[in-house]
């Protein structure tokens, strides 16, 4: 007679679901990044709006004259990068907190990703290839 | 229905601070929530029409001009306030996390905070308005 294998008492029927540390991460990347837009975005709307004079002041030149330094080049792409992906995860939070039919919430996300993908990559990519002479 | 009424209410935080819903923390997350899905799609408009420096100065510049108007610039006032809002309560809701006291004083802060935007944006509103409102009423 072969041995019987019985389970031991409240073994769970199922091994229990590899849970992954995903969310714990988004939370704490919201903290960290947040603190870095703090000064990033801030210090921006400051230097933009008051230091700067306003919407008044920008044109062309103003932005051929930051971009020419790669302070101004890696400050604007630090706080591109931080705020989609910040912004992002906090609209996928909105999402799944307020899309009542799965449907919804998927194409909703998927909406958010094709959005968030396009900006981060088209703002990438013009401060990287930026050319103040472009007129002719 | 007075039993249900009856059940969320007990509990409200004026004393003992359990309660989160209904209460000040409850809109300061509402507010911040709000605040932050304006930002996202301010920040989509803004990446796309500074994208424009790609195409032509010209082009730019043209979509930069229609931006130079009273009601926009009331706009980016209201725009300021949001993230200014938003980065304080940010701070505010890191502290509650993480600050061994933070639970507790969290209305407090929440004060603190909305006193602490009322003395950025009362200067930063006029900075931002001033040459508006010269030009508006014949300045040059």
């Amino acid at each position: 007679m072969s041995e019987l294998t019985l389970a031991k008492p409240r073994t769970p029927r199922r091994p229990a679901a590899r849970r992954s540390n995903g969310e714990l991460y988004s939370w704490l990347f919201m903290r960290i990044s947040g603190l870095a837009l703090v000064v990033l975005v801030l210090g921006h709307l400051f230097i933009m709006n008051v230091l700067d004079g306003g919407v008044h002041r920008i044109n062309f030149g103003f932005v051929a004259g930051r971009w020419a330094s790669p302070f101004w080049q890696f400050w604007d792409l630090a706080m591109l990068w931080l705020a989609q992906i910040h912004g992002g995860n906090g609209l996928r939070t909105v999402i799944n907190d307020y899309a009542r039919k799965d449907a919804t919430r998927f194409w909703l996300k998927v909406l958010l990703y094709v959005s968030m993908v396009l900006i981060i990559g088209l703002g990438t990519y013009v401060i990287f290839t930026f050319d103040p002479n472009i007129t002719d | 229905m007075a039993g249900t009424t009856a059940t969320e209410r007990s509990g409200t935080s004026k004393g003992g601070g359990t309660l989160y819903r209904g209460d000040l923390g409850m809109w300061s997350w509402v507010a911040h929530r709000i605040t932050g899905v304006l930002t996202f799609f301010f920040l989509f408009a803004h990446v796309l029409d500074t994208a424009l420096v790609r195409v032509s100065p010209d082009a730019y510049d043209k979509v930069i001009e229609t931006y130079k108007n009273p009601v926009v610039n009331l706009f980016e006032v209201g725009l300021v306030g949001a993230v200014l809002y938003h980065a304080l309560n940010g701070i505010r809701v890191m502290l509650v996390d993480f600050w061994a006291k933070g639970p507790r004083y969290q209305r407090q802060m929440l004060w603190a905070i909305l006193a602490v935007w009322v003395l950025v944006m009362v200067p930063g509103a006029y900075f931002m308005l001033v040459r508006t409102v010269t030009e508006m009423f014949g300045g040059q």
